[in-house]
């Protein structure tokens, strides 16, 4: 009886709508669905016409219904498919009415212009996503808030958390996690990897050119006052010879999608980006939660980062170290980052040293053991420059060895990045990126830039002031998604205060269109909606480039948002890339 | 391993160890005050605090607070929530050296005792959290045992558990016998269990309660967890591992206290102390403190000149 009332229900809904609309009733949802697009056989099977799904329906509904049917079940879910007359399919999906469907999960997701990475159009899933679409469709809202929490709970018992400043009580967090994964194409990859390594190869050629010779300078393509005058230039890094010629070992370059659906470079790190142990964890949580999902999916496997890590690390060792020692440098478990820097250093199987661990003699570094003391020759360091050594810059420094940069210039020890590489990253030289790319490598650049308008430049400081409502403005030492001014999101008071800003100190500033970041699917508060998303690939530089298939995808989980930052209130995603 | 690593692995253990004994004479003295008998509640509490918090007791003790006190004051720096806080703080310090299962279990124990968010008063919820520890530091070097390498960390941890079990030990011993005229079977029992030795002291020596025989149980016994001997014993295991290990850095003088310790417990028989406990236990606690001493000196605040390897 129960399904003869489902079926009259669907029947005369349909009679009074477009045929390929789904079809909701308060008990149940009912969506007809091509069979091509859950891999059956028959690929002509749209619905052309009302009456025919209306025919298709009494035919089953007289055979006493799926006797002759096949039928699979997914968790609550029955999917019944009937392969009938007129080269027609009927896919049924019945849910439990106990926990209903993920259609309704999915109800309230609205595209709001921005590229979206799941749907085509509103109904048209695109295919990478298709396996999780479908597996979203059976799963209602209670069993996605169970995953949810399974997740959370794992990665809290991992201590997967991150140190929230200016609060004595529990002062961990887990980090902000989206349950649902970012998917990314073979394709969309492969031109990823090479845009990215064309990238960084130019940019260590940059920094060795800016440090030596300074021939970009000479030839007028980077105007010398906009690298001297960057925050992170580093002046006692002239003519020192950094191990392997190699300047940026790790480097997690920011990529956005335009609304044409184009990667584009919106941010390099070149110093000490950080976020990668999250993009390890999730993955594991992941593989956890969706077991059946990864496996279908056919995801390219991201573990062997740390082994990466390690041989790129050692490849740094000076002349004649067979057997290096690799450490890893923290400022300590206070710093934010600090499980990260704990994971890695385990998963790599090196110390985890601190600054009072590491003694200089000699112009050699050594670490404290239990043994009595031990030669250093690689510090992976995730320190800033201004903290290595009180010798040479920040002198009330507890954080770093006195003596460091001795050893460093004798060459004696090699630091990973090394030092002085923020004037590459600096956002005005940013702008500049395409005429590096094209000057040392003389190739178009594979990924675009963004527009980035000078304030240093008074025209386009002009043009901007007096638009402001339309442009990013962005401090140009900062990270963190500090220092930032998102024009359509401003009210006037602080627009007028970033004008001040801008001239008072032109130099500091750099503005950019307001660009739509592309969606995905979140599952925020027992439904699914669209959240805006960024892409962070870590690059490794050692021997050769390698860049791990995946990275960390940050969402801005706020409703609207385009700042994915973790300390204003971004999350992250596993990010999924495809096998060919 | 790095001198920092060791201390902090050092650390963790005791602290966690110094949570684990306030259970077990927390949970033991509330049960005794229970019951009426010729010491007063305030006595009873305050023998406890003074075994638990040396210092710290005062003569105008209120037993209506000395539980939370000893629970949950964040100011007591010997408070059971305050030893787990520091525990995992050190374990924090060194999250790599450590396996995840123990962090995982650590970390846990902190969140859930903390949760209990104790107020005065609250008998109950201060016996909940007690309890929590008393498990969760079973299952704590249950997991430690099971899934961490045997190797120099490992010895770094069991020497800070045990040098901090003998200690206790001594010390609350030592606020049992010292009025010993007026206990009665009932304290007794509490010393026993406040060394999880009820159970095993009657296997071995039936459940008549003499104070001798308890005291020679509770220091003298080889084969009980519980006892100053059997703490000594591993401590020399864990410290002639590390040495071993060291090469051929000087450690004679670590040998020579460890020894002496040792040999303090091995080659005695209870009626040759049992007159003066109390300077025996003593002697106990200062040579602990000595060997810590020369533990820290060798290993982790060593001067720079003439250590560097090879």
């Amino acid at each position: 009886m129960h399904r003869i009332a489902f079926l009259w229900v669907a029947k005369s809904q349909l009679s009074s709508r477009e045929s390929d609309a789904p079809v909701s009733c308060p008990r149940h949802t009912i969506r007809l669905i091509p069979a091509g697009r859950l891999g059956l056989r028959r690929k002509d099977s749209n619905f052309t016409q009302r009456n025919d799904a209306l025919q298709c329906i009494d035919s089953v509904a007289s055979r006493r219904f799926f006797n002759d049917s096949h039928r699979f079940y997914r968790n609550r879910f029955i999917v019944r498919c009937v392969i009938l007359a007129r080269n027609a399919t009927i896919m049924i999906i019945e849910t439990d009415a106990s926990d209903r469907g993920g259609a309704e999960t999915l109800r309230r997701y609205e595209l709001d212009g921005a590229y979206d990475e799941m749907f085509r159009t509103a109904d048209h899933p695109r295919k990478q996503y298709r396996l999780l679409h479908n597996l979203l469709l059976s799963l209602g809202p209670g069993e996605l808030r169970r995953s949810k929490h399974e997740a959370d709970q794992s990665f809290f018992n991992q201590g997967i958390t991150f140190t929230v400043y200016g609060n004595d009580k529990g002062t961990e967090r887990i980090f902000p996690h989206d349950l649902l994964p970012r998917i990314i194409t073979a394709a969309e990859w492969e031109r990823i990897e090479r845009g990215l390594t064309q990238r960084i190869t130019a940019l260590n050629l940059f920094l060795k050119d800016v440090y030596h010779e300074e021939k970009i300078i000479e030839d007028g393509v980077v105007p010398g006052k906009v690298v001297y005058t960057c925050k992170h230039y580093r002046r006692g890094m002239r003519g020192i010879k950094v191990p392997r010629d190699v300047y940026i070992t790790v480097v997690g370059t920011d990529l956005i999608r335009n609304p044409e659906g184009d990667f584009v470079v919106l941010e390099d790190n070149l110093r000490v980006p950080s976020g990668v142990s999250y993009m390890l964890t999730s993955r594991r949580v992941m593989k956890q939660i969706f077991p059946g999902l990864f496996q279908k999916c056919r995801v390219r496997p991201i573990e062997q980062y740390s082994q990466e890590l390690l041989s790129t690390l050692r490849f740094l060792a000076p002349e004649g170290r067979s057997e290096p020692t690799v450490v890893l440098l923290t400022p300590g478990a206070y710093n934010s980052a600090y499980f990260e820097h704990a994971y890695l250093a385990r998963r790599m199987g090196i110390e985890l040293v601190e600054g009072r661990d590491l003694v200089v003699h000699d112009n050699v570094v050594y670490m404290r053991t239990t043994f009595g003391l031990q030669r250093v020759d690689v510090i992976y360091r995730r320190i800033d420059d201004d903290y290595l050594d009180p010798l040479v810059f920040e002198r009330g420094s507890a954080l770093g060895a006195v003596g460091l940069f001795n050893a460093y210039r004798a060459g004696n020890v090699a630091f990973a990045n090394a030092l002085g590489t923020g004037v590459a990253d600096d956002k005005a030289i940013y702008a500049y990126v395409p005429k590096i790319i094209r000057y040392y490598l003389d190739q178009d650049p594979i990924l675009e830039s963004v527009e980035t308008l000078l304030m240093s430049d008074p025209a386009q400081r002009d043009h901007v002031c007096q638009r402001l409502e339309e442009y990013v403005v962005k401090a140009v030492g900062e990270s963190g998604g500090y220092g930032m001014l998102i024009g359509p999101h401003s009210t006037e008071q602080e627009r007028s205060e970033f004008r001040e800003k801008i001239n008072a100190q032109p130099r500091n500033y750099i503005a950019q269109p307001t660009i739509n970041l592309s969606t995905a699917p979140c599952f925020v508060d027992g439904t699914i909606e669209p959240r805006h998303v960024d892409l962070r690939p870590y690059v490794l530089y050692g021997e050769k480039v390698t860049i791990v298939p995946g990275g960390l995808t940050r969402v801005a989980l706020r409703k609207g948002s385009l700042v994915v930052n973790s300390s204003q209130g971004g999350g992250s995603k596993d990010t999924w890339v495809l096998q060919n | 391993m790095l001198s920092r690593v060791a201390d902090s692995l050092y650390w963790m253990s005791r602290y966690f160890e110094r949570a684990d004994n306030a259970s077990r004479v927390l949970k033991a003295t509330y049960n005794l005050i229970l019951n009426p008998a010729k010491f007063s509640t305030e006595e009873r509490w305050f023998r406890a605090v003074s075994s638990l918090a040396p210092g710290a007791a005062s003569s105008n003790l209120d037993p209506q607070r000395a539980l939370f006190l000893l629970v949950a004051d964040t100011e007591g720096v010997f408070s059971v929530v305050n030893c787990i806080s520091a525990a995992r703080e050190n374990a924090r310090q060194v999250r790599d050296e450590i396996s995840s299962e123990m962090w995982e279990h650590l970390n846990r124990l902190f969140h859930d005792v903390t949760g209990i968010e104790l107020q005065p008063n609250d008998d109950a919820g201060a016996m909940r959290a007690v309890s929590l520890v008393r498990e969760g530091s079973y299952r704590f070097s249950g997991i430690t045992a099971a899934t961490m390498n045997h190797d120099e960390a490992w010895h770094f941890i069991q020497l800070g558990k045990y040098i901090e079990r003998a200690c206790n030990l001594s010390i609350l011993l030592d606020a049992y016998f010292v009025v010993d005229k007026h206990a009665d079977d009932l304290d007794w029992v509490g010393l026993l269990s406040s060394c999880a030795a009820f159970e095993a002291y009657c296997k071995a020596c039936t459940a008549e309660l003499k104070p001798e025989r308890i005291a020679n149980f509770l220091l003298l016994k080889p084969g009980f967890p519980y006892s100053v001997r059997y703490s000594l014993d591993r401590m020399h295991e864990a410290l002639t591992s590390i040495n071993n290990l060291s090469l051929s850095r000087r450690t004679e003088k670590v040998e020579r206290l460890i020894g002496r310790l040792q040999s303090m417990v091995a080659y005695v028989q209870v009626d040759e102390i049992i007159a003066e406990l109390h300077k025996y236990l003593v002697a106990i606690t200062e040579q602990c403190r000595e060997l810590h001493a020369a533990v820290h000196e060798l290993y982790i605040e060593y001067p720079i000149e003439g250590a560097f390897q090879n």
